[in-house]
């Protein structure tokens, strides 16, 4: 964490954005990760994401656990409100924040070691009951902040920095996405900024659970030979699927490629997901052939990155619970309590 | 008004128990059997011939074919906790034969099916037997075993209101409104109703227990706790609740969202005003009362002690981020799994000092339903005015069971108090904003919500140390000062919980008592039975923690201070010692924790008992 502020130093070129905006608005304060981590790309990709989304940056509310990721809200969109809470906990947190207004957009980042141990269950719950949120982990492998010890991404087989080998299974969270109806999946990779940040816009125009697994390397403890998590196998083992354009309502859709490789996805709020499908047979909007080919991938010892999985029609948790459109924390007295009369009515019915 | 009398029958030559209108009857069932309802409907069938009642339903943590009780006590005067002991058993389960026998109070009756000749077993030669053939009775008239169990519970309830003198239109009109919209059931209702007054007719005589109309119920209700506390929630205001099922604090949830149901839909679109998770656990559950405190909504969690050991980490958040959240902890007998379905005031000391680290929180203590209402909705404007935990600690013999309490009231004038929140407005006059800053001196900051403003207000809220104005700090200067104010934060509380509720001896007297919740129907009564023995106790009921001056007051003026609980280790006794100072010495524990309500008998045995031995300890002192 850092109380150092920025230097409020505005290059004069800088654009702004449709809102007046500048890039500069959507960052926070200096990060004090170690010099090279993934997490500070992402958080980039964040800002570049909001930025050309033109998201006016007090309406977006920032949730994390706790860990090396969980620091980074810190980092990026200044302006609005954060919290960074309890480890493991980040889900049920922005649930509850969710539930209490509606209208803004809530971003969760945590790490592997708060989403797949210690915040497995509350990860599976706040997916399955379909929050509408945006959900990154920034999955490195390693529990950094305690220097080195494997998490519960960890490959089976790879080798930790002190050259001890894992032998516990890998838990895969975008398998279990998929599994437990994410209705927006996909994985990336903090060193491909050019498909990272189409796929954080995409996550947040999304109305409803939106997860996105981020292999972020930890530069200190897990960049090694032997390592699954490493700059260099990640890169030599990508396999993306697709490559995304976010086209938002106001702009016109063009395309430039060849008809049937070419996917377009229209969202609730209007968003167009425009798909350039890699391989010619990949339907995003197939949740069982999303979630063979993720295994399929992964036993060859490939990473599958893009769009995995997206279901344009999502039901998110307000919609399921009924509740009003007036964000519940802006109910006012007469809204919420019903009375002296009503309380005499009840009293009658109980003698 | 009970006496013994020697039976006029001479060939009798048991004692016979007299009483009107006070007395103890209680029901030993198999649980599952459908007793709890018949059981229920002879309670209310007193009630409603003006008497007052307290029932209590006493069961096992299980579903079907277990032991279970359900204890009413019936009393004109007005007491309402457990006297302690039986004056009718109604002994309806083969299993407890022995223990149930041996509670009846001498010159007591026994009630029990005489299908089969009455068991050796436990008998005794000083109690009066009234059987009456349930078994052969439904056997002859049902041939369905479900409807011969159900009916045979009814048949009970109809021969007790004869034995008693119930107003047989009483309980036809309880069946009336039970199955209401159910009309095929009244009448076979009605039917085994008459059955069992016919059957027990020629009993009337047999027994000295009487309910008569009386005029002392006035306008009561009569409605459980959990009831009143989730309904409380709904005054307050209250629009998130996160719960996780664990018994006794389910039909807490439960009652609010029927009542939401009821009561918080959009008249228009029929849209919930609310929102109601039932969490994967009791940590989500604090989880999303926590979010959602954060983010400007009322919230709540209802649990029990295992919830309570589960929600340590988050309350601990909730007192440094200072967030509101209310817990309502419906307290059962621990530690561990305990006695889920038994009572205890055991969690006071997990509360009041959840979680790492140096914390406290506010507790608040209901004595009914009626303040289970009030402080249920009391505990949302405290934990917005407070900005952190509010428990309201109730227990399993006020959520679980009806009481019988004055009405629920409300003030339409009464206003919502969301504390220290700084709007929009304020911010774009330019307001100075720092989220930690205490700047009128009560220790409380203002605080500002998310999306609140496009520039300003925005802030990082961490459960690590930080300066007043949220920014990352580990400098120990201003942890301790952050620290300091959170004190001084507490003291405000002070000033703004319920004040305790003080019940005078007619004399005075170097005695005082203190007591809590659920105990005090039992604390009373056992007051007046000590002054009617010429022992005079100043008593205070304690209602909230942190303790206003009042209470340690009361303790400076008392040279012996009785401290009545639920608990095992004096847990209140010990709160007041370590907060007030109080030499130990002078506090004396009464505590009674077997997982069954205190009883008045319990208590005035206990007292006096200590008296008694204080007052030899002075006599030895000076003779020495």
């Amino acid at each position: 964490m850092t109380y150092i502020a920025k230097p409020r130093l505005h290059h004069p070129l800088l654009r702004a954005n449709g809102l007046g905006f500048t890039r500069r608005d959507y960052e926070g304060k200096v990060s004090t990760l170690c010099a090279g981590c993934g997490h500070d790309s992402i958080s980039a990709a964040i800002i570049q994401a909001c930025y050309d989304l033109e998201l006016q940056p007090h309406r977006l509310a920032k949730m994390s656990g706790i860990g090396c990721s969980s620091k980074t809200p810190d980092y990026f969109v200044g302006a609005s409100h954060g919290f960074n809470s309890v480890h493991g906990r980040m889900p049920s947190v922005l649930t509850g924040a969710y539930l209490a207004n509606r209208d803004l957009i809530y971003l969760g980042v945590s790490g592997d070691g708060d989403s797949a141990s210690i915040g497995l269950g509350q990860f599976c719950h706040s997916i399955r009951r379909g929050v509408n949120m945006t959900y990154i982990v920034e999955n490195n492998g390693v529990y950094g902040l305690t220097k080195g010890q494997f998490s519960a991404t960890s490959d089976k087989g790879s080798k930790s920095k002190k050259g001890v080998v894992n032998t516990d299974e890998a838990i895969d969270l975008v398998g279990m996405a998929l599994q437990l109806g994410a209705t927006f999946v996909a994985r990336s990779f903090s060193g491909d900024k050019g498909q990272l940040v189409p796929l954080i816009q995409a996550a947040l125009t999304h109305q409803g659970a939106a997860f996105i697994d981020v292999i972020s390397p930890c530069v200190q403890f897990n960049n090694h030979a032997g390592s699954t998590k490493s700059f260099d196998y990640v890169r030599e083992h990508n396999a993306a699927v697709n490559r995304l354009d976010v086209i938002l309502g106001r702009e016109e859709i063009t395309l430039d490629q060849e008809p049937g490789t070419v996917e377009l996805v229209t969202q609730h709020d209007g968003s167009v997901l425009k798909l350039s499908k890699l391989p010619n047979d990949y339907d995003p909007t197939d949740r069982l052939a999303a979630i063979m080919r993720v295994h399929t991938h992964q036993s060859r010892g490939e990473v599958l990155t893009g769009l995995i999985y997206v279901d344009p029609d999502a039901e998110e948790l307000h919609h399921n619970l009924g509740t009003v459109r007036t964000p519940l924390n802006a109910l006012d007295d007469a809204q919420l309590v019903p009375g002296a009369a009503a309380l005499e009515r009840l009293n009658a019915t109980l003698r | 008004m009970q006496q013994i009398v020697r039976a006029s029958d001479p060939l009798e030559r048991v004692r016979a128990l007299q009483a009107v209108n006070d007395f103890v009857v209680k029901f030993a069932n198999v649980n599952g059997s459908g007793s709890a309802s018949a059981n229920g409907m002879f309670a209310k069938s007193i009630l409603r011939m003006g008497v007052p009642v307290a029932a209590r339903n006493i069961f096992p943590s299980n579903i079907q074919g277990l032991p279970t009780w359900y204890e009413v006590r019936i009393s004109e005067a007005g007491h309402l906790g457990r006297r302690g002991g039986v004056d009718l058993m109604v002994a309806m389960n083969p299993q407890t034969w022995r223990r149930d026998l041996a509670e009846i109070e001498p010159g007591g009756y026994l009630f029990y099916d005489s299908t089969k000749p009455l068991p050796h077993e436990g008998m005794r030669d000083d109690i009066n037997v009234l059987g009456v053939p349930l078994t052969a009775l439904c056997n002859a008239a049902y041939t369905d075993p479900r409807q011969r169990q159900l009916f045979k519970n009814i048949i009970y309830v109809g021969a007790l209101g004869a034995l008693l003198g119930i107003d047989p239109a009483v309980n036809e009109a309880l069946i009336g409104e039970q199955f209401q919209g159910k009309d095929r059931l009244i009448r076979p209702n009605l039917e085994a109703l008459a059955m069992g007054r016919e059957a027990a007719a020629s009993l009337v005589d047999s027994i000295g227990l009487t309910v008569k109309r009386a005029d002392a119920v006035g306008n009561r209700i009569y409605i459980e706790g959990n009831s009143a506390a989730g309904l409380g929630a709904v005054y307050g205001g209250a629009t998130v609740c996160a719960w996780y099922p664990i018994t006794p604090s389910t039909s807490l949830a439960e009652a609010f969202t029927e009542y939401c149901h009821e009561f918080r839909r959009d008249p228009e679109t029929g849209d919930a005003r609310y929102a109601i998770i039932q969490a994967e656990d009791e940590i989500a559950s604090i989880g999303i009362v926590v979010g959602a405190g954060w983010n400007g909504s009322r919230a709540f969690t209802c649990t029990s002690g295992p919830g309570i050991s589960l929600m340590q980490e988050f309350v601990g958040l909730s007192y440094f981020a200072e967030i509101p959240a209310v817990i309502f902890d419906v307290q059962r007998g621990g530690p561990s799994t305990g006695m889920p379905t038994r009572t205890q005031q055991s969690d006071i000391l997990a509360a009041a000092y959840a979680s790492h680290g140096d914390t406290k929180h506010v507790l608040l203590f209901p004595e009914d339903p009626a303040e289970c209402f009030e402080m249920g909705a009391q505990a949302f404007d405290l934990a917005d005015r407070l900005q952190t935990t509010v428990f309201v600690m109730l227990d399993l013999d006020i959520g679980m069971n009806e009481w019988l309490c004055r009405p629920l009231v409300w003030d339409d004038n009464r206003r919502l108090d969301r504390g220290k929140i700084m709007t929009r407005d304020a911010l774009e006059n330019g307001e100075p904003f720092g989220r930690y800053r205490d700047v009128d001196g009560d220790g409380i900051a203002y605080r500002t919500l998310p999306g609140v403003h496009p520039s300003r207000g925005g802030y990082f809220t961490r459960g690590t140390s930080r300066d007043p104005d949220a920014r990352y700090s580990e400098e120990g200067p201003v942890y301790v000062a952050n620290m300091e104010r959170l004190l001084a934060k507490f003291e405000t509380a002070k000033s703004l919980v319920p004040t305790p509720v003080a019940r005078p001896a007619k004399r005075r007297t170097p005695h005082g008592v203190i007591y809590f919740g659920s105990t005090t129907p039992a604390m009373h009564e056992a007051l007046e039975a000590l002054e009617a023995a010429g022992v005079h106790v100043d008593a205070l009921r304690v209602r909230a923690f942190p303790f206003c001056d009042g209470v340690l007051d009361f303790i400076a003026a008392h040279e012996t201070v009785f401290v009545v609980e639920q608990n095992r280790d004096g847990q209140l006794r010990t709160l007041i010692m370590n907060e007030g100072g109080v030499d130990p010495a002078k506090l004396v524990a009464v505590l009674n924790y077997d997982g069954a309500p205190i009883t008045a008998r319990f208590i005035t045995a206990e007292i006096s008992r200590a008296m008694r031995g204080r007052a030899d300890a002075a006599v030895q002192e000076a003779a020495q």
